[in-house]
């Protein structure tokens, strides 16, 4: 019993990391990877809101046949600025800059992450990466897509060369994110902690440095070419000086394919904790969900072509890529039959984390399941840029990066905040964003298949139900959103105060005190089994789980 | 219990101790780490993934390189004889002994030799530096004869009248040649690539020059000499990243 309780940390007279210091500048120049983790946190929502505000202008335009709201050039702006904004500054951050930074060490029981002067600079590049794009917006927009396509991409006369280099600066502080990541897990582990004892959490982050150190630079040379190209007619992209306009499809995808794992195994990994926690049972298949991660890393370098069936490479290459692209099936199947192997027979306790992780395993299924549509060459040639295409990409990257940010978000809000929110709240605006998200993209999928191609301003009168359908429930989810930002901000005003261990969960984030201090652990934890949840008994009279038992042995 | 008590008086001091930074003034250890040991090796694993990601990032060009080279291989030919070989040549041992003299500091720091430390950082930086003079000199030269890349390449395009007024005394490298298509893509390969290469040096010359300073003020000794271990780790790979260019840019025919 000595043992554990000094892991667990006893009750504090106040300090905490929120209030040891005060003022802005103790904020903008902190070292503290709790403090970064919030920066970002507040950061990427407010991307995540203005990438929001562009998507409800585009279904409010889609409403009816013919202009709506808004005239072409500003439709093409709002898309290109909707995709933009969501995927480099909300998707790709999200779950590792801000969860993963805040999280990453304590469940290490490390006091920081092995750079924190680096991990600083990374939030910094962040900021001015959003300052770039904010730029763009006053300056004459973008209409490119978000994937800044050549030719057109040197020729648009809107304002390209701030966004790439926007692109480019948020790109180095994702590699030095990933960076840290991975030195952190090699070298701050504590006693006993091997890494297949690590949470899961640990594992997706793992494996997301891995792509993240070795995509974006790839990406980052890519930009920087094409900002040169426009600048100075480079003639690497551009046909009219002997260059290869395709090449960019390549570089771009090279990078950008592992960067939708980027955006997803975050959420794979927030998802495996919420449902051994919530389900109060040991994770079933630990080793096969660690390595699945590790496993989608590396075959996602491997795909790119997928993404260019239709752009003119060789029939060889497009049916090898074809057919290294249903291997990531295998993985991500891997990971949902072992979340479902959890479940069974667990004793699940449904609250608002629980619901997003539950909701996550019905939209990914399906946003993965699409995917093998896109996969197999002849029917891609059909759906390819088509509404299908724009449903499966936002099942898995809104379903699953936004559920996954989300669950985690409502999962470590109370060690975050040191405060709880109204539970049932909660879980209505879950479900009220589950019912508006497959009302917005379901109908996507039919539209698709029907012909209904994307980024187009108009379309055919065959196809109004559908897009008001879609409409529609864009306004629920933006319902059940603003409904999770009031949940939110009620719970930091009003919120009641929130015990240690409120779920009752073993990984050491939880061991310590809510919210943490500072250094986080008085002295360096034990490291157990992290899914021994059977060693937390609920106490009613504090409202918190209690260690009544200390396992070290996993599986 | 005792526990609680720890606690009680624990708070204040730690938020202290989190945010002056208390080193050793020997082994520089932040309060993050538990040991000097693992301070260093985590040093060092990141420098290691920070080249990596060097790597990756000059690898886009190395691969434009590859498939331009493929497409075109009468531009690469006929544009590389503009190159001048012995500045090239220089260039490359002018590098090679920098990574000498870094590899000499690091030793020298793990030696305590604060003299020889200065002494060997002080050289690379002027190898840095020369390095830096005669690519100036070669970019001025390929500028003078407007040896640029896409619409500012203008060697061999102008009028027979003009072309002989400003080019009657030099050689031309390509005589007997006939100039190929698109011969502004190999600059434009050419300008980037060595361009990109000569940031990393000056970022190089930055960073010893933090680390001269650092010396001289004696901060390094055996027990903590990472930073310069780590500073000639990237110098090594600028260096190699040049040993690569030199050949695929200047020696190919």
């Amino acid at each position: 019993m000595s043992s554990t309780t000094a892991t667990h940390a006893p009750p504090q007279a106040g300090v905490n990391y929120l209030n040891a210091r005060r003022g802005l500048l103790s904020w903008v120049f902190t070292l503290d990877h709790k403090r970064i983790g919030i920066m970002y946190l507040v950061g990427v929502m407010g991307a995540f809101l203005l990438g929001g505000v562009f998507a409800l202008k585009l279904r409010t335009e889609l409403l009816t046949v013919g202009k709506t709201i808004m005239d072409p050039d500003t439709y093409n702006q709002a898309f290109t600025l909707h995709g933009a904004v969501m995927v480099f500054l909300f998707i790709i951050p999200g779950i590792p800059a801000a969860l993963g930074n805040f999280c990453l060490p304590l469940m290490l029981g490390a006091k920081d992450v092995a750079f924190p002067r680096l991990n600083l600079m990374s939030f910094h590049l962040w900021m001015w990466g959003a300052i770039f794009f904010v730029i763009v917006l006053l300056t004459g927009g973008l209409d490119t897509g978000w994937t800044f396509y050549t030719p057109y991409s040197t020729t648009t006369n809107t304002s390209v060369i701030w966004a790439v280099m926007g692109a480019f600066i948020l790109g180095f502080s994702s590699i030095f994110t990933g960076l840290n990541f991975i030195v952190t897990i090699h070298k701050m582990r504590p006693p006993g902690m091997t890494f297949f004892k690590m949470p899961l959490f640990l594992w997706g982050l793992y494996a997301t440095a891995l792509i993240q150190i070795l995509a974006t630079p790839v990406l980052g040379i890519t930009l920087l070419l094409l900002a040169i190209e426009r600048a100075f007619k480079l003639g690497i992209f551009d046909a009219t000086l002997g260059g290869d306009p395709v090449l960019f499809q390549h570089f771009f995808w090279f990078y950008s394919h592992p960067a939708v794992y980027i955006m997803i195994l975050p959420a794979f990994a927030v998802v495996s904790e919420l449902i051994a926690v919530h389900s109060r049972k040991e994770i079933f298949g630990y080793k096969f969900i660690g390595l699945s991660s590790v496993a989608i890393a590396i075959i996602g370098f491997v795909v790119w072509g997928h993404h260019m069936f239709v752009s003119g490479q060789s029939t060889m290459a497009a049916t090898v890529f074809s057919f290294l692209t249903f291997f990531v099936a295998i993985p991500s199947a891997i990971k949902v039959f072992n979340w479902l192997a959890t479940l069974y027979k667990g004793s699940i306790r449904i609250n608002t984390p629980m619901l997003y992780a539950l909701g996550f395993i019905w939209l990914f299924t399906i946003g993965g399941v699409t995917g093998l549509f896109l996969s197999t060459m002849s029917t891609d040639v059909h759906l390819h840029d088509t509404y299908f295409v724009v449903a499966h990409f936002h099942y898995v990257m809104v379903a699953g990066t936004l559920w996954g940010f989300l669950g985690g978000l409502h999962h470590w809000w109370p060690k975050i905040t040191g405060k709880m929110y109204h539970d049932g709240v909660g879980m209505f605006a879950s479900i009220t964003a589950f019912v508006g998200f497959n009302l917005t993209f379901f109908p996507q999928f039919i539209m698709g298949t029907r012909g209904m191609p994307r980024r187009y301003y108009d379309y055919l009168e065959e196809f109004q139900f559908l897009h008001v359908l879609s409409t529609v429930g864009a306004y629920v989810l933006a319902v059940g959103l603003f409904t999770v930002l009031f949940l939110l901000i009620h719970s930091l005003m009003k919120g009641k105060k929130a015990p240690h261990n409120p779920w009752g969960a073993a990984s050491l984030e939880w061991q310590t005190a809510t919210p943490p201090i500072t250094e986080n652990f008085h002295e360096t934890p034990k490291a157990g089994n992290p899914y021994a949840v059977y060693d937390f008994e609920y106490d009613a009279a504090t409202g918190d789980y209690k260690r009544v038992a200390f396992s070290d042995s996993t599986h | 219990m005792s526990s609680t008590i720890e606690t009680a008086v624990a708070p204040s001091g730690h938020a202290h101790a989190a945010h002056h930074w208390h080193e050793d003034p020997e082994t520089h250890l932040a309060h993050h780490f538990d040991t000097p040991q693992q301070q260093f090796d985590s040093g060092k694993l990141g420098i290691w993934l920070f080249l990596v990601t060097e790597i990756l990032f000059f690898s886009g060009l190395f691969c434009a390189y590859t498939i331009y080279r493929h497409f075109h291989p009468e531009v690469f030919v006929y544009a590389s004889k503009f190159l001048d070989t012995n500045m090239g040549f220089i260039n490359t041992l002018v590098l090679i002994f920098s990574s000498l003299t870094a590899a000499w500091a690091v030793r020298n720091a793990q030696l305590n030799q604060k003299k020889s430390l200065v002494i060997n950082i002080v050289l690379t930086i002027a190898c840095a530096f020369a390095f830096m003079g005669i690519k100036y000199v070669e970019y001025s030269h390929k500028i003078h004869d407007g040896l640029l890349p896409g619409p500012a390449y203008t060697r061999g395009l102008e009028p027979p009248a003009a072309a002989a007024a400003g080019h009657a005394a030099a050689v031309d490298p390509t005589a007997g040649m006939d100039r190929p298509d698109n011969v502004h893509i190999f600059f434009g390969i050419y300008f980037f690539m060595t361009g990109l290469h000569g940031f990393h040096v000056l970022a190089g010359i930055v960073v010893w020059l933090w680390l001269l300073k650092r010396a001289i003020k004696g901060e390094f000794n055996t027990k903590y000499f990472g930073p310069i271990d780590y500073a000639a780790l990237y110098w090594h790979i600028v260096d190699l990243i040049w040993i690569y260019l030199f050949p695929l840019l200047y020696l190919i025919h």
